[in-house]
């Protein structure tokens, strides 16, 4: 609990329990742009946080993790078509989807590593794409309104103030989690990997069973984040699914910082804040967009959570 | 003495060299087996082939009652068939204590547990620091590998084939590239390890082999030419006339 009150991880913690009271006063204020806003930055975490796992822990570079956004989606989508809004119906649906395709496209993606990784995964979520394009009953192109949103516990997802809060509940969860799991048997070996693979197989661990099984649940919770988006979206649509998704997210990992426990959450706060703010003050916000995220990546391959953890290291040392 | 690990005509070729020819080596329990040999003999190769890195083209390994020759690295851990590596190869990230105690878990049991962490499993935990201790590096435990000087890089590689509770050691050159007195540390370290773990020995120093080995065995361009004890290999004509001006035998 100590290590709390270092300020890597007090900056982050505090702005979670911040984020916890903003609905609140941002609807005493009537503007309801910031909840959807901030429910949004919440759900990128979470698949950020879940991509991380792979990417960050297991060194895993996936470009394809939009895929399962997409899948989550869609598992809102499709049984909402048909007039199911159990949200246990949505979920069920979610996992058995994401853990089936995360497990077969990992089984084959990890027989290859480095850029032919890249390739192969991007080329599942591209398939994935152009299925769900090709599917006119389904919106195709247009993508599909979702008219029943999730329900647990009598609990509708459908107003952003719900999907916030579960999002956060999530978040927090998730990160509680990811927090125990980087010093646990598992996470250390996927570390391991990460670092040295020939070494993990003479350690008696057979590596790639760590990886493929890293590989399934960070698309299991990609896909959770894509039924929160759903949701908040009222709305799943293939665009979602795009590869550029894949790239966002690689960004805000790496942004935020690699394999950290928080950087996921800050590197999602980061990417979509800063393009929001830029957004709003120029046209062009892409090509500044571009440098800032270079600036960053100047400062450093450990991100922003690295970067705080350096400054709280100097400032004990002084 | 029983035998522990076997090979019969074990072969590997790369391409039109044979690099492990017909090599058919018996180690009993208990002993340290050394081999020597010159550059380019196939040493490394071979302590790949046995150790499961390395998939032979023809002959058997048997370990204990086991034939391990279709099992693959991690397998052979498993079983108590652990190695060491001549480049030191440890997790740079990890602190000393990090690094054995994932190799103490490696060698006993699977890693898919999602919430204790590493450090807590006190089963692990225990053959680590029995490890740490053994090779001397108690007092760099909380250190990082990459922190680390070459010696103690190499005292942490042996740390954690220790901390695998091994029954069978192979050992790729434990002491290359080390200072007279790392060496003479690891010389003495090896010494107390003798007996209780059988030990395949892969080495250069040839002051520290015959120092050591109960047998050695000589292998020259991939195949083994003679096996025997300590003063049958300084009296072989054969082996003085493959060393004479590469240097001097003890």
């Amino acid at each position: 609990m100590k290590n709390l009150l270092r300020p890597a991880q007090l900056i982050p913690v505090l702005l979670l329990l911040a984020l916890a009271v903003l609905p609140p006063i941002a609807v005493g204020m009537q503007d309801n742009f910031w909840v959807s806003f901030f429910a949004r930055v919440l759900v990128y975490a979470i698949a950020a946080s879940a991509l991380n796992i792979a990417l960050g822990f297991g060194g895993l570079v996936s470009l394809g993790h939009a895929l399962f956004i997409g899948i989550g989606m869609y598992s809102v989508s499709l049984p909402a078509y048909y007039g199911v809004s159990s949200g246990w119906v949505h979920l069920l649906a979610c996992v058995l989807v994401c853990a089936l395709v995360g497990c077969a496209t990992g089984l084959i993606s990890l027989r290859t590593s480095g850029i032919a990784f890249i390739m192969i995964t991007l080329a599942f979520a591209q398939m994935g794409y152009f299925v769900i394009v090709s599917l006119k009953q389904y919106g195709g192109d247009d993508g599909m309104g979702i008219t029943a949103a999730s329900e647990f516990f009598g609990l509708q997802l459908n107003t952003p103030m719900s999907v916030y809060y579960c999002a956060w509940g999530v978040l927090v969860a998730l990160t509680w989690w990811v927090l125990r799991l980087r010093a646990s048997p598992f996470g250390m070996a996927l570390r391991a990997g990460r670092q040295n693979a020939r070494r993990v197989m003479s350690v008696g661990l057979a590596l790639q069973r760590y990886q493929l099984a890293a590989y399934t649940l960070s698309a299991v919770l990609c896909g959770v984040a894509g039924m929160l988006l759903a949701n908040l979206n009222a709305y799943a649509s293939p665009s979602s699914m795009a590869w550029t998704v894949s790239g966002e997210l690689i960004v805000m990992v790496v942004l935020g910082g690699l394999g950290s426990v928080f950087g996921p959450f800050l590197g999602a706060l980061a990417f979509l804040g800063t393009e929001e703010v830029l957004k709003a003050a120029t046209e062009h916000w892409m090509a500044v967009f571009g440098l800032a995220i270079l600036a960053v990546a100047m400062l450093g391959k450990t991100g922003i959570a690295g970067w705080l953890l350096n400054r709280s290291a100097k400032e004990g040392q002084a | 003495m029983k035998t522990l690990l076997q090979t019969e005509v074990l072969t590997k070729r790369y391409g039109a060299i044979l690099v492990t020819d017909k090599v058919s080596l018996d180690v009993r329990e208990g002993e340290l087996h050394a081999i020597i040999g010159p550059n380019g003999a196939g040493k490394t190769t071979l302590i790949n082939q046995l150790s499961g890195e390395l998939r032979s083209d023809s002959g058997r390994i048997r370990f204990g009652d086991a034939d391990v020759t279709g099992l693959g690295i991690n397998a052979r851990a498993r079983m108590g068939l652990v190695r060491s590596y001549q480049i030191t190869s440890v997790f740079d990230e990890f602190t000393v204590l990090e690094n054995t105690t994932l190799a103490a878990l490696g060698a006993r049991t699977h890693a898919f547990r999602f919430w204790k962490a590493l450090l807590g499993d006190r089963e692990a935990l225990a053959a680590a620091v029995e490890g740490i201790e053994a090779a001397g590096l108690r007092a760099r435990s909380h250190v990082l590998a990459s922190e680390l000087g070459y010696g103690e890089r190499r005292q942490l590689e042996l740390a954690m084939a220790l901390a695998a509770r091994p029954k069978f050691l192979l050992l790729d050159e434990p002491m290359a590239g080390m200072s007279v007195q790392e060496s003479a540390a690891v010389v003495a370290l090896l010494k107390t390890l003798k007996r209780k773990y059988t030990i395949l020995l892969v080495e250069h120093d040839m002051n520290a082999v015959f120092a050591l080995a109960d047998r050695i065995s000589v292998l020259v361009y991939g195949r083994l030419m003679v096996t025997g004890t300590p003063e049958e290999i300084r009296g072989n004509e054969e082996v003085r006339a493959i060393y004479l001006g590469e240097e001097e035998i003890a």
